[in-house]
């Protein structure tokens, strides 16, 4: 019953395919979807449980992705060891710099975390030698998965799938643990957690790098699957665009950011043809959704929903 | 050695009365409201190319220029009454979001009116460079350099001289007790994001003979000034003007001696430092945290 969400998510996202064969639509822009609800809900529990903010969580999700295309096409290192590496860099990082970050709150919290992404991306950009500059790396071999090639979009939409399937019941499972329910008493009253017993700066410091790692994951499967990776795909923005579908969906809940992520897709997708009005409408949606439904669409509506019940019934 | 350290120290002081113009700016507003207001850059970026537009559809300079403070003055406040007052007693990360949602929407805005390309603005005076013995200087930074001295005194003395000024404070202070007292805490509000806008705009204004501008310009400066007020104490209006200047001279150090590609990373890295070690800043007043 506790996973019952996440069933439905399963089967929707199986079925999709399977309904609409060979559709660019289900598979690319399915496969895009995805690629954004990993990172997503890992920044949900730093920021949705835990109550803090990052505004440089691209700088991991690029971490992934160069460790990955560094390792594959300079190394020649399988596609699996890089990804493992590229974990194991995201989060030795995140948790080298998880206690004086954190130790921060509010607008310094926001100002640090920007500043690391930033500086993040400027080394992306200018270690020339080691991830090709401002033009990116190219060429990066399909990923292999134990003799199984991932090629085509089917595969990767299949790849992909399994893996924010993974990240989502990761996810609902740590929300209900132990470490949840300190995360939550964390973002209620730091000083309360305290009190109780909760090794606050631990806590926090577990969810920097939990986060890290999800964007990690995703950035090593977007490096494989675009074949090629530049700054572009790390800077500010994404960064922000990240906040923005946690915030979106409706924050504190797995799905609302998973939502966020897919709504936030989908309209990407839908204004290429206005590319001109896409960021007019981006910061006028996030301005529209803070002041009317700060509870986010995912939340709101089912909220609204769940009232909704509530009147048919009585 | 010693001539080339003099060169990078005057375009450090001029790019860092910027940071410091925007800076105060956002001490201005985080003062009046608790609001990180992540759309001042943009309000320089909107003078700057308000500017240049007026300038280009024949209007005399100094009407332009008014014209474009007033404009941005204006959508300070319009920001201020349809994004942050709905939002009163939102979550810290909420208005975050808010503002960055206000700064995007006016990237916007601007990526519709003037295209993606840079836009230039002619110098106020001429582009004849000035010898300072070994270093060089245009005459533009003189502007920048003195427009920056000229607005921070007057910000100052408007602050600590005038009644209004000190009601703008006390409700830094303390927001509550002010209200008591009889300020009108909502107008003093306002006055502060007009105020701000308007700084930003000016600000932008000097700037754009050097830097040129584009739809996109605020974003760095916002962020460097963001980072000014922070290096400085946030909400300490002074400490924001001599964090600007130290952030600017930092950068041009770091750009000259270690690399211009890693300026960014270089003032970002320092501001991080800051936080670190000196979280309430290296000017700021210590606070004590409420629970």
């Amino acid at each position: 019953m506790r996973l019952i969400g996440f069933y439905l998510f399963a089967a929707v996202a199986v079925l999709l395919p399977v309904l609409f064969p060979n559709n660019y639509f289900v598979t690319v822009v399915g496969a895009s979807a995805g690629l954004h609800i990993i990172p997503a809900v890992g920044l949900n529990l730093l920021m949705g449980y835990a109550g803090q903010i990052s505004l440089g969580h691209a700088a991991f999700f690029g971490m992934g992705a160069y460790t990955s295309a560094i390792l594959t096409t300079r190394f020649a290192w399988p596609g699996l060891l890089a990804m493992a590496a590229g974990l194991l860099v995201a989060g030795i990082i995140a948790w080298l710099f998880a206690r004086p970050i954190l130790r921060l709150r509010g607008h310094y919290l926001a100002m640090a975390t920007l500043g690391f992404g930033i500086i993040i991306h400027v080394i992306m950009v200018q270690a020339v030698q080691w991830t090709g500059g401002p033009d990116g790396l190219a060429g990066i071999p399909p990923l292999n998965l134990l003799g199984w090639i991932i090629e085509s979009d089917e595969q990767w939409y299949g790849v992909i799938i399994a893996a924010v399937l993974l990240t989502i019941w990761l996810s609902l499972n740590i929300v209900d643990s132990r470490m949840g329910r300190a995360l939550r008493a964390v973002r209620g009253s730091e000083f309360a957690a305290q009190m109780m017993g909760i090794d606050t700066a631990r806590a926090k410091t577990q969810v920097f790098v939990v986060a890290a790692l999800f964007a990690a994951f995703a950035g090593s499967l977007f490096a494989h699957q675009q074949a090629f990776v530049s700054p572009d795909s790390f800077n500010l923005m994404i960064s922000v665009e990240l906040v923005t579908m946690v915030v979106l969906g409706g924050i504190a809940s797995t799905f609302g950011a998973a939502c966020g992520a897919i709504t936030l897709t989908l309209l990407h997708q839908g204004l290429v043809v206005f590319e001109d009005y896409e960021m007019l409408i981006h910061g006028g949606l996030l301005m529209a959704v803070m002041i009317f439904i700060p509870q986010g669409l995912f939340v709101g509506l089912s909220q609204g929903a769940r009232r909704l019940w509530t009147i048919i019934r009585h | 050695m010693p001539e080339q350290l003099f060169q990078f120290l005057v375009t450090g002081v001029t790019v860092g009365s910027l940071y410091a113009l925007v800076g105060l700016g956002f001490a201005l507003i985080y003062n009046a409201s608790d609001v990180v207001n992540f759309a001042q850059g943009e309000f320089v970026m909107l003078g700057a190319m308000t500017a240049i537009g007026l300038l280009a559809a024949g209007w005399p300079m100094v009407l332009a220029v008014m014209a474009a403070t007033l404009l941005t003055v204006l959508v300070g406040l319009l920001l201020e009454r349809f994004a942050i007052e709905p939002a009163k007693g939102a979550s810290v990360v909420a208005t975050i979001i808010t503002t960055i949602g206000a700064a995007i929407f006016l990237r916007g805005v601007a990526l519709l009116l003037w295209g993606k390309d840079f836009h230039a603005m002619p110098p106020f005076s001429g582009d004849a460079p000035i010898h300072l013995g070994s270093a060089t200087l245009l005459p533009q930074s003189l502007w920048v350099l003195g427009g920056a001295v000229l607005l921070v005194t007057l910000v100052h003395a408007f602050l600590n001289r005038t009644l209004i000024g000190k009601a703008l404070l006390a409700c830094s202070f303390n927001r509550v007790a002010a209200q008591l007292v009889g300020i009108n805490v909502t107008v003093m509000l306002r006055l502060a994001y007009g105020l701000s806008a308007g700084l930003g705009a000016i600000a932008g204004i000097l700037i754009a003979p050097i830097t040129f501008s584009s739809y996109e310009a605020g974003i760095m400066l916002g962020l460097k000034g963001f980072s000014a007020a922070i290096v400085g104490g946030i909400g300490n209006p002074m400490g924001a003007v001599a964090g600007g200047l130290l952030l600017g001279v930092l950068e041009a150090l770091g750009a000259g001696l270690i690399s211009s590609g890693y300026k960014d990373a270089i003032a970002f890295l320092f501001v991080l430092m800051v936080l670190f070690f000196e979280p309430t800043g290296l000017f700021g007043h210590k606070v004590a945290e409420r629970v």
